[in-house]
């Protein structure tokens, strides 16, 4: 059974008293929360283990080596990938994104292409086709969501053509919470010629993912947000057309052969991986893919969805509060406005009252823009969330949306 | 009211809430400024919340006029009003916003992580002191 209380004693933040009362954090979608586990794992690599991998001839850095290896074997298990080898280990989603962007981006697309994406991406699936899209010379295009904030199957299917070379769309909207039909997505971009990058930063929070099943070409997610450490990120690519790709950053590890004149490149991941990788990092990232793991992505995301439908009808008790991007199928990711009042005024007193939510444009300005607005509360729930937290949020509304009306 | 005034005020404010409703009807009280000025040209950037400051300068004193789109930072505008205007240049380089925000409590404004404008509001304000 899954008992979120007994969850939440594993991860150590929730014991800390701010002002003498607990912290309600919903901002999961922003960054995630680390159970003990994942602290423990990587006091342990330090403690005990600690080198630089790949290099060396002693226990140590062979320990590592070992433990660094396994993780991209979890990460390989928790995706469902086919080999290891397609596995990359990068800093960050950003940087899995500008990886494909600037090594495949560069050698695949010219004039007369186009990348399209859609208009619920944030910055990190926006920005890198930006910049690829006009120094090669390729269109991007941005095909419409509804204004609920749903896919749009018929915008998607007009923009797509024999000239689209690239869809990069997002698994789950960090804004939205709208989850994509990806699988549907992948099929209608292979058929037109296309590839397939999918954005699963929210998507991985919540969900079980196959990327056999989904047969997408890359995969991106961050481990900050799927309850790991910062500094690590994960790069799926399919093994055949990650073999046709050039490196992207060069320096060691990343190697074969060196001479003053010449280099011929490591096969992948290791020509993906130039200089010292984060491996502290990327064990850390496994240990918490295992912790999901253990807890049942199922369960995780059996928990989320009682969660997400109990915030919106409890959201609907604030007056004036609108959430914005209400699609039937919404992971927990609630942005909202509460008209008449500054999404920052609002922050002010939800910190007062212990409770942490992200105001803004998410680092998803057109689309934000898109729904009609310059900045937005967000809201957004992780495995450890209860009702409490919802309760403390809503309370916490009522007493700012009181605390600002004039009368 | 004068700043002493005001740090005397704020000094019976026994919770957050007495204190910030306080800050919010300052907000309430303050000069218009016409809408013609909230413009990029007048804008303070940095905020995460619009803000617009307008200077004028007569008889060696500077005279501004600012607003802002959030209620508390509006509050919050009145207050750095009150500390500076109507003064010369050279009185307003001596100022110790920060002294006089710790006096009154408000000192979390202060913060860089707030990014409620306050600061970059000063600095816009000194930047007009030390061209004038």
């Amino acid at each position: 059974m899954y008992d979120v209380y007994k969850i939440r004693e594993d991860f150590p933040i929730f014991r800390e008293l701010i002002n003498g009362k607990p912290v309600t954090y919903m901002d999961t979608a922003a960054s995630a929360q680390k159970p003990h586990q994942v602290l423990d794992k990587m006091a342990m690599v330090y403690n005990s283990i600690y080198a630089n991998p790949h290099r060396g001839t002693y226990y140590f850095a062979d320990a590592i080596t070992q433990e660094y290896e396994n993780a991209r074997e979890t990460v390989r298990g928790f995706i469902n990938a086919r080999h290891i080898n397609e596995i990359v280990f990068t800093r960050n989603a950003t940087e899995s994104i500008n990886l494909v962007a600037a090594s495949w981006g560069r050698a695949n697309l010219q004039s007369g292409d186009e990348v399209l994406i859609s208009e619920a991406e944030h910055h990190a699936n926006l920005v890198p086709w930006q910049e690829i899209c006009r120094s090669t010379g390729a269109k991007l295009r941005v095909f419409a969501i509804t204004d609920d904030g749903d896919y749009n199957a018929e915008a998607f299917n007009d923009m797509l053509s024999e000239k689209t070379k690239l869809v990069a769309v997002t698994a789950m909207s960090n804004v939205l919470g709208t989850i994509f039909p990806i699988k549907e997505i992948t099929a209608a971009a292979h058929r037109a010629g296309a590839k397939v990058l999918v954005d699963a930063c929210q998507f991985a929070v919540h969900h079980q993912i196959d990327v056999q099943d989904i047969d997408c070409d890359f995969l991106a997610f961050s481990g900050h947000k799927t309850y790991g450490p910062t500094g690590i990120g994960v790069l799926y690519g399919r093994a055949e057309i990650l073999n046709t790709m050039p490196p992207y950053q060069f320096g060691g590890d990343m190697i074969d052969t060196v001479t003053y004149t010449e280099t011929t490149y490591a096969e992948i991941p290791a020509r993906f991986e130039a200089g010292t990788p984060a491996s502290v990092q990327a064990i850390g990232l496994a240990e918490a893919l295992r912790y999901m793991t253990k807890l049942s992505m199922r369960d995780v995301t059996a928990h989320e969805k009682e969660l997400v439908s109990y915030a919106t009808n409890r959201l609907h008790e604030v007056p004036r509060l609108k959430i914005i991007g209400t699609a039937p199928n919404k992971g927990g990711v609630f942005s909202f406005d509460i008209k008449g009042l500054h999404p920052q005024d609002l922050a002010f007193v939800l910190n007062k009252e212990n409770v942490a939510v992200r105001v803004g444009h998410h680092c998803a300005e057109p689309l934000v823009n898109r729904m009609g607005y310059t900045s937005l509360a967000r809201a957004s729930l992780g495995l450890y969330s209860t009702r409490e937290d919802i309760d403390a949020l809503v309370n916490a509304l009522l007493k700012a949306e009181k605390f600002f009306r004039e009368d | 009211m004068d700043i002493e005034e005001l740090i005397d005020n704020f000094s019976f404010f026994e919770s957050w809430e007495e204190k910030y409703q306080y800050v919010i009807d300052l907000g309430r009280q303050l000069e218009p400024m016409p809408d013609a000025f909230k413009t990029d040209e007048w804008k303070v950037k940095g905020c995460q919340s619009q803000v617009w400051l307008t200077p004028s300068f007569h008889n060696g004193v500077i005279h501004f006029v600012g607003d802002s789109d959030a209620i508390l930072v509006k509050g919050i505008i009145a207050i750095v009003l009150m500390i500076y205007n109507d003064k010369s240049a050279e009185e307003i380089k001596t100022i110790d916003v920060a002294k006089i925000f710790a006096k009154l409590g408000l000192e979390e404004n202060l913060t860089p992580s707030r990014r409620n404008g306050m600061m970059s509001m000063v600095c816009k304000i000194r930047e007009y002191a030390d061209a004038a």
